[in-house]
């Protein structure tokens, strides 16, 4: 704040001039008036993100769990009570549980490459580049290109018997690889088409952090004789570890969501089983989908997104003692 | 502050042009006055375009927009989704044969399409598939699917298999035509040649299943059990001869593979093509692709596969108009052009079939096969309409997926596989 004028350890400050024109009142009422602005003004600018929230995050949550405790179809809603049956009958099926090991395999797929593609990215332009705004931009090129139009260049180059991926395999003399045949095979291919999406915007956050590092623990190193490669990894890794940590969780986040490049991926235009025959690559938002409106079992569903939530909260937690666990040496270092 | 210089300018440009150009806009246009809008969905684009031009110059005060997005599994999500919402549908809406009766559940939804005067449009099985048991017509038949055998003269004549079209016929069977031949027949054909017989088993299952009157549900609807049934025999029958003896190209139907295949020269021999199939087969493979042929013989005894119908939900503002259109695009006469112009479809209108017009038809990418010869032959050889009922979709996608676990992944045994679906059929509802 720059001005030392502070409406709120001046009482009847914040009132306005209509009360002051009515001196009458006195000054008892103004107190009340002052005193009621000042509580509650700051609820009353917070208040549309809260109202916002209930309506479009908290409501639709707390229904979800209202249809996974009935039997709910997509027209013809709600059904019977079935109390936690729902959930139980989820928890029973080999195939929630292979979609929860997806998504976790996809996730790491995904992540580990990811972030160190990212932070060598980063690295290189935080260099001084020739144009450096230009591929600052260029990297995050994939990133807006829409995640449904990646899926389905993807899933042509990533074809079983005539994709472009199998034919340079071929090429070169390797064998073919059954991309839609296998888990592994499947997480890679849909790992690939993720982090080609990702992988720009997360350097671009480490570029940003990277910049924050101040120049002179450089300049000292490069006194002491560290050369680029020790500067690289006992400055900027450490100094970058708060960004990191952010990078880290709102990947794992949007990775517990994949959605698009799974539902493309393998696909058939519109038709046909989704995730893999044998549910190689059906990871739980697209399992969630499939038994809400391929099965047309709502309830069932609701049931699969609340444990989805649970899940998320679970990983969340671990994340953030991981984090706090990081910061704190991170404090003790300096 | 760096310097703008004209590289960071472009990439500039080019990224807000790719924001743009991913966002998807908005196709509404502002009306003119009184001027309603109409959609219509199918999925894939079935050649309405002309004819709904016709339609809008005889209605000036309505414009039509044709949606063709999405496959066959698309749109029944889609009517799941927003039929149970109430709004977000058009006006008029494609259904499938395979999934229709799990709407007809539903029929508050759909507005009555019965009208006197088009009782006798089309074949009555067709409309009674759209029936509901209180008598409302929830759907007016599109086309129907009989089924031919697509085959590969150029391969077959390199196999030593008889290549002529009719005399392909008479060697798989002619009018007395056996899967069990036409296993045997494949036998032969991958015996002497590199390509597999046919191009998946998930095609070949469709055919046979379509065969059965009952094949998952019983008459009231609900679900059979399928341990020991004439399905798992089916079952096991194509994935002997597809995998087991390598006649199937192990492809997934519809998959990007499957796509690409056709423009393969030595993939597979023959598609059991339903008469919409044809035109699939030669966008595919293209133009200019020679070597296809179609010989008027089915294994089984004749077979019909697919067939829609356009309905028109009661979420529809204008539901008048859309029951027109709707009329209007399945009439004998639009049907008939449609199937006279595109080569493909065969009409599910009794007057468009008995046309004239029709039978002397041939189709120049089918090295001039007389295909409105051979699908009427084909329609008139279908014996058994298939009872497709509120599960029928949910449980043949269940088998498929367990077919292609066989055949494309190669990641189980026809037991294991068979066990998985029984599995993943108890645990449906």
């Amino acid at each position: 704040m720059t001005t030392t004028h502070n409406p709120a350890t001046e009482p009847g400050a914040g009132a306005s001039t209509r009360e002051r024109r009515r001196p009458h009142r006195g000054p008892r009422r103004r107190g009340t008036a002052a005193g009621l602005d000042l509580r509650l003004s700051p609820y009353v600018y917070i208040a549309p993100f809260f109202v916002l929230l209930f309506l479009f995050g908290l409501a639709p949550m707390f229904y979800t769990a209202w249809v996974a405790l009935h039997e709910w179809h997509p027209i013809g809603g709600q059904g019977a009570f079935v109390g936690l049956d729902n959930f139980t009958a989820v928890l029973g099926q080999d195939m929630f549980w292979k979609s929860v090991f997806n998504t976790l395999s996809i996730f790491v797929f995904t992540a580990v490459p990811q972030l160190v593609a990212a932070i060598f990215i980063a690295a290189v332009l935080d260099a001084n580049l020739r144009a450096g705004t230009f591929w600052r931009m260029a990297v995050l090129l994939p990133y807006v290109a829409a995640p449904v139009a990646v899926a389905i260049i993807f899933s042509n180059l990533f074809g079983n018997q005539f994709g472009l991926v199998n034919n340079l395999l071929a090429t070169v003399g390797l064998p073919q690889i059954q991309w839609t045949g296998s888990s592994t095979a499947s997480h890679i291919a849909i790992a690939t088409m993720v982090s080609f999406r990702w992988t720009g915007y997360n350097a671009l956050i480490l570029l940003a952090g990277m910049q924050a590092i101040p120049r002179d623990l450089y300049e000292a190193a490069s006194i002491d004789g560290a050369n680029r490669v020790r500067r690289f990894f006992s400055v900027t890794i450490p100094m970058l570890r708060p960004t990191l940590i952010f990078v880290i969780i709102t990947a794992t986040i949007g990775n517990l969501q994949t959605f698009d490049e799974v539902r493309i991926f393998g696909g058939a235009g519109g038709n046909g089983p989704v995730g893999g025959a044998d549910g190689q690559w059906k990871t739980i938002t697209l399992y969630l989908w499939e038994v809400g409106w391929r099965q047309a079992n709502l309830g069932r569903s609701a049931a699969i997104a609340w444990l989805l939530l649970l899940l998320i909260v679970l990983i969340g937690l671990v994340n953030l003692l991981a984090a706090r666990k990081i910061a704190s040496e991170n404090g003790a270092k300096r | 502050m760096m310097r703008p210089t004209i590289l960071n300018l472009t990439a500039a440009v080019i990224a807000a042009a790719l924001v743009l150009a991913s966002c998807s806009t908005d196709g509404s246009k502002p009306r003119a006055d009184g001027e309603i809008v109409l959609e219509i969905a199918t999925f894939g684009d079935w050649g309405y375009a002309p004819y709904i031009e016709q339609w809008e110059a005889k209605h000036p005060n309505v414009r039509v927009e044709y949606e063709t997005a999405g496959g066959g599994d698309d749109q029944r999500e889609k009517l799941l989704n927003f039929l149970g919402q109430g709004s977000g549908l058009a006006c008029v809406e494609a259904l499938e044969v395979d999934w229709l009766g799990e709407f007809k559940g539903f029929s508050d939804r759909f507005v009555d399409l019965s009208t006197p005067e088009l009782e006798d449009r089309w074949f009555d099985w067709k409309s009674e598939m759209a029936t509901t048991d209180d008598g409302k017509l929830i759907g007016y038949g599109t086309d129907i699917g009989p089924q031919a055998v697509a085959y590969r003269a150029d391969l077959f004549k390199a196999a030593g298999l008889p290549s002529d079209r009719e005399m392909v016929a008479e060697y798989l069977g002619g009018d007395n035509a056996t899967w069990q031949r036409f296993y045997e027949v494949g036998a032969e054909f991958t015996a002497q040649s590199d390509a597999a017989w046919f191009e998946s088993v998930q095609g070949a299952y469709t055919a046979m299943v379509n065969q059965i009157e009952y094949a998952y549900e019983n008459e009231d609807g609900t679900r059979k059990d399928l341990a020991g049934s004439e399905i798992e025999r089916i079952f096991r029958t194509v994935l002997e001869h597809g995998t087991g003896q390598q006649q199937s190209a192990g492809l997934a139907q519809w998959s990007s593979d499957w796509n690409a295949s056709f423009k393969r020269n030595d993939t597979f021999a023959v598609v059991l093509a339903p008469s919409w199939m044809a035109g699939v087969i030669k966008n595919n493979a293209g133009e200019d692709f020679v070597g296809w042929d179609i010989a008027n013989v089915f294994p089984g005894g004749g077979g019909n596969w697919g067939g829609s119908y356009l309905s028109v939900p009661v979420q529809c503002e204008y539901p008048e108009q859309a029951k027109d259109l709707a009329a209007y695009l399945t009439s004998p006469e639009v049907m008939l052009d449609l199937v006279v112009k595109s080569g493909g479809g065969t009409p599910s209108q009794v007057e468009a079939m008995s046309s004239p017009k029709l039978l002397p038809l041939t189709n120049p990418f089918f090295d001039n096969a007389p295909t409105g010869r051979i699908w009427a032959d084909r329609a008139a050889a279908v014996k058994v309409v298939p009872f497709k009922g509120p599960n029928y979709k949910k449980v043949h996608d269940v088998i498929v997926a367990g077919l292609n676990r066989v055949d494309v992944d190669k990641s189980q045994s026809v037991d294991q596989s068979w066990a998985q679906v029984l599995a993943d059929l108890a645990s449906l509802n």
